[in-house]
């Protein structure tokens, strides 16, 4: 019923809203004074909310550089928690400024629905997951003929799923629920044979099992899943401001600019870090976007870096103990690569 | 000439149309009618603006489109590669699979429990009370969890499936049945019964009328079974028994083969017709508590039995006060349908919602599911209303 009223609310926000929602959404947010960030509603090392009711997670942690760009202070954030299906219509209604949820860049996404993909926090592919107690000898998904699988609607994984057992022509019963948490609950239960997501999830999904021992995830990957935060289309400077927070966390990365010792690198004699940081003489750079010199400074102390955003969520730092593999900067081979600063 | 300063005194002044009651309302009604066009005006409007602001296209083409996503239960063929549309098509057979088999399943425990309820048996009048409060009071997407969670998901899995008679298997994915294959010539068993229910209706009718014209009676009930099943199996027989058998069977993750009952689909169904149920008791009691005792007292002063006079006499009234609240319980359970989403039965709003998810047409969609909502809704009053003026006829 939550879910009917919230469409509803959406839809009708859409209908309703007066114009506000779409033009200046940097001088909406900072009139309002806080950021409306849309995170998912809980998934481990993304976004979940702590033990203390507080948002963590490498999608939480964006939205809170933006909202240190923005305003200097990273906690002037407030979060929504989305479903996959409701996701889309509170971004588009304006209920939310951005839209920060495991969210696969996709080019349907980008147009039809109306939206513009900051970059790509975290490249991710899907897979499957098994329990490989009550399913001993699977070891790949292409022994999956015939199997029923949880999945949950709205996402590009209910998509991949169905294309890749048509394309090998393969058949399968899919069980798709709404809410994520139903789906675990139904997999954890037996009703499907494999559960599937985006991989990075996956490992969420497993430390939220009965037995996590029991459940592999099987080696192939399905389709490529870059996720990334969203803003409205139409508005090119909310835009900017959301693209160049993720490119400065990539730069400060890459510059060795980090939570511990950022005041110490404004007197840096490196001229690229000292033009991120603003301390460059008759600097324009953050007033260009709209916010002040010293946003990357602001960010770097709300968040860290990216490879520190990174680490803390999802990395070394974490439970999942994810490897930065594709995630790595592009100068140690992965595909993270900040456009540059000047 | 005095009669006609009467009425000329009674007339009402001319200037004063302005004072006019009929002028007033007419004038009221017309202003609350603009507002409201241009109240509705505005709000599309907006939506437009807004729609073309952020870029999102309107109409509904999109529903040409490939949808890309399977639905596991489906009355009618579709992949992957159907479209928008179809998909919504399943969508809605499924909702209407649902409703239709849950109004027929609550109808028939909630009739039991209704009369168990004024049982002269203490055990049976109990259990019913108990049913009901238990049932009236919980909300229903708790009961569908119940089904779903407590009761469907603890049985066992695949290989441990409980072996019933006739190859039928019950599991945690469901039951599994034998799925009849009908071969050729199997038209003749439909066609026997066919004829043999025009012949029941038309026999009943007979009957009807000799006993008005004579007083005598005619065993119908018995006939007319005698008829819809003797028929068919006449059918059947005569067209060299043309059915076998798809059995469900052991595959590699699941049974395959036969007729799948998925887990989401009973606990659904289960739990609308009982959440349901315990409602229609309560009108089912009212309805016969609101027969007058005169009434039973007088039938059987007639001689008639205590069975006759039940059938005869107070259903039939008991029916008046029963068909309208009984609608509206119909018009409830076809609703709560939706809650369906919980458990991923792909419903209407289940599928609608995927396909807003995935096209962004929040506004097409909702009001598609509101046409959709709204038919069936209408159709079933309209039913209920046919068969309500069908009973009331039946009084006297
Ligand atoms: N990246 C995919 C999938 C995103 C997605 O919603 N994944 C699920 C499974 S990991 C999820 O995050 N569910 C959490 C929730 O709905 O609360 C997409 O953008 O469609």
């Amino acid at each position: 019923m939550k879910t009917v009223i919230k469409v509803l609310v959406g839809a009708s926000l859409l209908a309703a809203s007066a114009a506000t929602a779409s033009a200046a959404t940097l001088a909406d947010v900072k009139a309002k004074g806080f950021l409306q960030c849309g995170v998912n509603t809980g998934l481990a090392g993304f976004s979940a909310p702590n033990d203390k009711g507080e948002w963590t997670g490498l999608d939480a942690d964006f939205c809170r550089a933006v909202a240190a760009a923005v305003f200097g202070d990273g906690t002037k954030v407030k979060f929504t928690g989305l479903s996959a299906k409701d996701r889309f219509t509170a971004l588009q209604s304006g209920e939310i400024d951005i839209l920060s949820r495991n969210t696969t860049w996709t080019v349907n996404r980008d147009t039809a629905l109306g939206f513009n993909f900051a970059g790509v926090t975290y490249y991710d592919g899907q897979g499957f997951m098994i329990n490989s107690k009550k399913l001993e000898g699977i070891t790949s998904t292409m022994q999956l003929s015939g199997a029923a699988i949880c999945v949950q609607a709205g996402t590009t994984t209910e998509l991949n799923l169905a294309d890749y057992f048509r394309s090998n022509n393969m058949e399968y019963n899919p069980v798709v629920f709404e809410k994520f948490e139903e789906a675990n609950a139904a997999y954890d239960a037996g009703r499907c044979d494999a559960y599937t997501t985006d991989q990075s999830g996956l490992y969420g999904v497993r430390l939220q099992m009965a037995s996590p021992n029991d459940h592999v995830v099987l080696p192939e990957i399905i389709s490529k899943e870059p996720l990334g935060p969203a803003v409205r289309q139409g508005d090119d400077q909310w835009f900017d401001v959301v693209k160049w927070t993720y490119y400065a966390l990539l730069n400060a990365e890459e510059a060795g600019i980090t939570q511990a010792n950022v005041e110490e690198m404004k007197n840096s004699a490196n001229p690229d870090i000292k033009r991120m940081l603003g301390s460059e003489a008759e600097t324009k750079i953050g007033t260009d976007l709209g916010l002040t010199n010293d946003w990357v400074v602001n960010v770097i102390k709300a968040t860290g870096n990216y490879g520190e955003i990174f680490e803390r969520n999802v990395g070394s730092g974490s439970p999942l103990k994810i490897a930065r593999g594709v995630n790595a900067l592009w100068t140690k081979g992965g595909l993270q690569y900040g456009m540059p600063i000047r | 000439m005095a009669t006609q300063d009467v009425t000329e005194d009674i007339r009402p002044a001319k200037a004063s149309f302005l004072y006019d009651p009929r002028v007033r309302s007419l004038f009221v009604q017309a202003v609350v009618i603009l507002l409201l066009v241009l109240g509705i005006w505005w709000i599309v409007d907006n939506t437009l603006l807004n729609l073309r602001r952020s870029n999102i296209t309107t109409g509904f083409g999109f529903l040409r489109g490939r949808s890309g996503f399977d639905i596991s239960d489906r009355l009618i063929e579709y992949s992957s590669d159907g479209t928008y549309g179809r998909a919504l098509v399943v969508g809605i057979l499924n909702t209407l699979l649902v409703a239709v088999t849950g109004i027929v399943v609550a109808t028939i425990i909630g009739f039991l429990v209704g009369i168990g309820r004024l049982s002269n048996n203490w055990l049976i009048r109990k259990i019913a009370t108990v049913y009901v409060e238990v049932f009236r009071n919980i909300p229903p997407l708790l009961v569908i969890l119940f089904w779903y969670q407590g009761v469907l998901a603890l049985l066992p899995n695949v290989r441990g499936s409980y072996v019933l008679p006739f190859n039928s298997f019950l599991n945690s994915r469901g039951f599994y049945l034998p799925r009849p294959v009908w071969g050729d010539g199997a038209w003749l068993v439909l066609a026997g019964l066919i004829v043999g229910v025009a012949l029941s209706y038309f026999v009943a009718r007979r009957a009807k009328a000799r006993q008005a014209a004579t007083g005598q009676q005619f065993p119908v009930f018995l006939t007319s079974l005698a008829l819809i099943i003797g028929l068919p199996i006449l059918g059947f027989i005569l067209s060299g028994m043309p059915l076998t058998f798809d059995l469900p069977q052991k595959g590699a993750f699941n049974l395959t083969g036969g007729l799948n009952v998925k887990p989401e689909f009973l606990s659904l169904l289960l739990a609308l017709s009982f959440y349901t149920a315990a409602f229609i008791a309560e009108i089912v009691r009212a309805g016969i508590q609101g027969v007058s005792r005169g009434q039973t007292e007088a039938a059987s002063s007639l001689g008639l039995s205590s069975g006759q006079s039940l059938r005869m006499v107070v259903i039939p009234q008991a029916m008046r006060i029963v068909i309208p609240p009984l609608t509206s319980q119909y018009l409830n359970l076809t609703k709560n349908s939706s809650l369906a989403v919980a458990i991923g039965y792909p419903d209407l709003y289940a599928v609608g919602g995927t396909i807003l998810n995935q096209t962004g047409q929040a506004i097409e969609v909702v009001v598609i599911f509101m046409v959709v909502y709204l038919s069936i809704s209408l159709l079933t009053s309209l039913l209920m209303n046919w068969f309500n003026a069908k009973m009331a006829l039946n009084e006297r």
